[in-house]
């Protein structure tokens, strides 16, 4: 009894409140063991670690309340299998006993490697996700948490961090914290507190900036789970902050095209000799707003200016490709009105309007395009974006000719009607005077 | 060969004679109702146009889910006069119905389905139903977004019908769903079989109608004048007819009927689909049935109530035997007052819902 007094003094030493409370625990802890253990002694399916840590306060009971939403649990796996131990008996000593592999809470260091011990054996994984990767560990290890962790840093995020402890749910469920759109708020628990942050001098706004990006928008507004999120970009196991030669590829694993357009322009060289975190330089990283054509040319919007002056090769092209783009747009919005103002009229015009999709599509290539740097290679889109938005206008203007031919054969059709109403009723009279109506 | 001998040829033939001096003898009374022996005549004139408008769009029309959209489109914008032909004939076929029900309600408050005209009304009512189902299969031939979604819906409803909803339903969509299958089997319905039934029907009608001759009310039995059908009330009905056509220009150079957007099966029902305005007050009502009525279905209760509703205004003419009895007079005439305020109201809030 001493002994067993002992380990559960042990167990709750650290527990914050008064020493009443505490005791008062301990022999409600005791009390519900001894409870537990005589009411089933049938021994069916119960688990005596939910069943003792469900009667402690705090965080020694976190874990029993928590359980029940685990991954790990829903597939048949349970506290032993992570800590040890022999969740069949009610004895503390015997349930906590070491030479049946218990092995307690681990050490904050010892985390990567203590989650690795399933998740690194594919073949054990096998029996439960055998999608899932087995490289965590290794890939954790590698990242810059991984790499402070191994130097004796305490505050980094290891896997719990992220995942949760024993509430652990799968990644697809929507209230996991990593599932996608809870992914940024997760990463902000730590880098969005700038006093947690401190000893790493690294900036603590990026989840306010990341708020009101594009990607953001495209994530919380639209519910689209394929728009980036911070491990998107970062990774999430081996997570580290992309340097400035990885920037391109990292934006490229979306934006192909334009990643391989301005690898192929002429910047390319100019940016990597300054030292240029390509995109960003243009774009930002986190507070990335959707683009617009002010960015391109030479107005007191355009990101080109930043580098270029008046008369420079690269302003002459700014200006041209933003000349072009604004001629595509207005082409656009021309026939956009016309078209328009046709079908309210009750014209027919919906082929026209979709022949303008055409236009439509090569002004969003176009846009693309300015990547390249050349106005040629934007005209190569631009000019039969133009002709597209003329065709599309002078079916526009048919529409209206026509709607105008419609009205005068109304008014002259409707003239002859009438005449020729008159003349039949002329007739009836005529007819009327001579036969009068009959009565009966 | 001069005109008289043709006509000579034609009357040793077909006896044109006695066809003209049936004509000749025939007489429309006149009275301070007679306005409404209009509306059976400008309704047939209503009809032709359908069916010469009709002709000329079967001419460009392909009855496929992946080309109907595409050659009204064509019929609308490359054909000459398409839209003229298409507009006509959609605005054609409204107006129809709307002078149809207006002859329909002028015959039951004249009382003009008694004695001897019970097969008349029949008839008619059955001329009703087919003009109904020849609005309801050609709204869904031109395949637009909002067309498919109202034949979805209206296929639906016919499908709670207890008993012979389902097979109802598959008979009308030609499987489980509305597909290019309902397409060409409502072409094939809208065509083919209604035209023949409306011929059937049309001709059995006017031939009662010339044997029976027109329907005085009790009223003016005994002081109404008459004119001749030939010229006199026949030019009167042309000048309605002239005005007509009239009308129809108008409307469809002024609001051509719309196209839409093409149907896409998979796309989710646009907000606000509603079927055209003279099953609106059904519709309507069963918006506002409940779920469930002692432990009934609401809607197969409102749909056997409207089908309940059809089967005594089919039988009118049975029910009301005695109709010139001052009680039923008032009795019927407060039973058609309220249903021709019911469908207007209740077409009218549908409208605006």
């Amino acid at each position: 009894m001493a002994d067993q007094l002992n380990i559960s003094v042990d167990c709750v030493a650290t527990a914050k409140g008064p020493c009443y409370r505490r005791c008062a625990a301990l022999i409600l802890a005791l009390f519900m063991c001894f409870f537990v253990h005589s009411s089933s002694a049938s021994g069916q399916n119960k688990n005596s670690c939910v069943e003792c840590h469900a009667s402690l306060e705090g965080r020694f009971g976190d874990p029993a309340r928590t359980i029940h939403d685990d991954v790990h649990l829903s597939r048949g796996l349970s506290c032993n299998d992570c800590h040890g131990g022999d969740p069949n008996v009610y004895d503390q000593f015997a349930a906590k006993d070491p030479r049946k592999g218990y092995l307690g809470r681990p050490r904050t260091a010892d985390i990567p490697a203590f989650c690795g011990k399933c998740h690194n054996d594919a073949s054990f994984m096998k029996k439960y996700n055998p999608s899932l990767r087995v490289d965590q560990e290794k890939e954790y290890l590698s990242s810059v948490h991984g790499q402070l962790l191994r130097t004796g840093n305490q505050k980094v995020a290891t896997c719990i961090s992220c995942h949760g402890v024993h509430g652990i749910r799968g990644v697809s469920d929507p209230l996991a914290s990593v599932y996608p759109s809870n992914v940024a708020e997760t990463c902000a628990k730590c880098h969005g507190k700038s006093d947690y942050m401190s000893d790493f001098k690294i900036p603590t706004d990026q989840y306010e900036k990341y708020k009101v990006s594009v990607h953001a928008k495209a994530l919380y507004d639209r519910q689209d789970l394929s728009a980036p999120t911070c491990n998107d970009c970062h990774g999430n196991h081996g997570a580290a902050p992309p340097g400035i030669a990885s920037v391109a590829n990292v934006c490229g694993q979306c934006h192909v095209r334009q990643g391989e357009l301005f690898q192929a322009s002429p910047h390319k060289l100019v940016f990597d000799n300054l030292q240029y975190s390509e995109c960003i330089k243009c774009h930002n990283n986190h507070d990335i707003a959707a683009p617009t054509d002010d960015l391109i040319g030479t107005g007191p919007n355009s990101i080109c200016i930043t580098c270029h002056s008046e008369g420079d090769k690269g302003f002459i092209a700014a200006r041209e490709m933003r000349a072009r783009l604004d001629e595509l747009q207005a082409g656009i919005g021309r026939s956009i009105e016309i078209l328009d103002r046709a079908e309210r009229a009750g014209m027919e015009v919906s082929r026209p309007k979709f022949d303008l999709r055409e236009a439509t599509d090569a002004l969003t290539h176009a846009r693309v395009l300015i990547h390249t740097s050349s106005t040629a290679e934007v005209d190569k889109l631009a000019v039969p974006g133009l002709e597209v938005a003329a065709k599309t206008y002078q079916a526009g203007i048919g529409a209206l000719a026509e709607l105008s031919f419609r009205r005068k054969g109304l008014v002259v059709s409707l003239f002859f009607i009438i005449f020729l109403a008159g003349l039949v009723y002329l007739k009836i009279r005529q007819l009327e005077s001579k036969n009068l109506v009959g009565e009966k | 060969m001069s005109l008289d001998q043709i006509r000579i040829w034609l009357d040793e033939r077909l006896s044109l004679g006695s066809v003209s001096e049936i004509a000749r003898k025939k007489e429309v009374p006149v009275h301070r109702h007679s306005i409404w022996y209009y509306f059976g005549g400008m309704t047939l004139f209503l009809f032709t146009v359908q069916v010469v408008t009709g002709i000329l769009l079967l001419l460009y029309y392909r009855p496929s889910a992946e080309n109907a959209f595409e050659s009204v489109q064509f019929i609308m914008t490359e054909v000459k006069f398409g839209w003229l032909i298409r507009s006509i004939h959609s605005w054609s076929a409204n107006l129809m119905i709307a002078t149809l029900f207006i002859h329909m309600f002028s015959v039951f408050f004249m009382r003009a389905y008694n004695k001897p005209r019970e097969l008349t009304w029949l008839s008619g009512v059955g001329l009703l139903f087919i003009s109904i189902a020849f609005g309801f299969s050609g709204y869904l031939l031109p395949w637009n977004e909002v067309s498919f979604f109202a034949t979805k819906v209206g296929t639906d409803i016919a499908g709670v019908v207890p008993v012979i909803g389902h097979s109802m339903l598959r008979f009308l969509r030609g499987g489980d769903e509305v597909t290019g299958a309902t397409l060409t089997r409502f072409f094939g319905f809208h065509v083919a079989v209604l035209p023949a039934l409306a011929t059937v029907f049309i001709g059995v009608h006017v031939l009662l109608v010339q044997l029976h001759g027109m329907h005085v009310p009790r009223r003016y039995e005994h002081n109404h004048g008459y004119m001749k059908f030939f010229p006199n009330f026949f030019l009167r009905d042309l000048i309605g007819w002239i005005l007509a056509i009239g009308v129809l220009a108008a409307l469809a150079a002024l609001f051509p009927w719309e196209l839409g957007v093409k149907a896409d099966p998979f796309a989710p029902a646009p907000a606000g689909i509603k079927p055209e305005w003279y099953f609106l007050f059904m519709f309507q009502t069963l918006k506002y049935i409940p779920a469930r009525i002692l432990g009934i279905e609401g809607e197969v209760l409102g749909i056997l109530a409207f089908m309940l509703g059809g089967l005594v205004w089919v039988v009118i003419p049975f029910i009301n035997r005695e109709p010139e009895q001052r009680r039923r007079i008032l009795i019927f005439n407060v039973f058609g007052v309220f249903v021709v305020l019911y469908i207007v109201v209740m077409t009218i809030v549908g409208y605006l819902a």
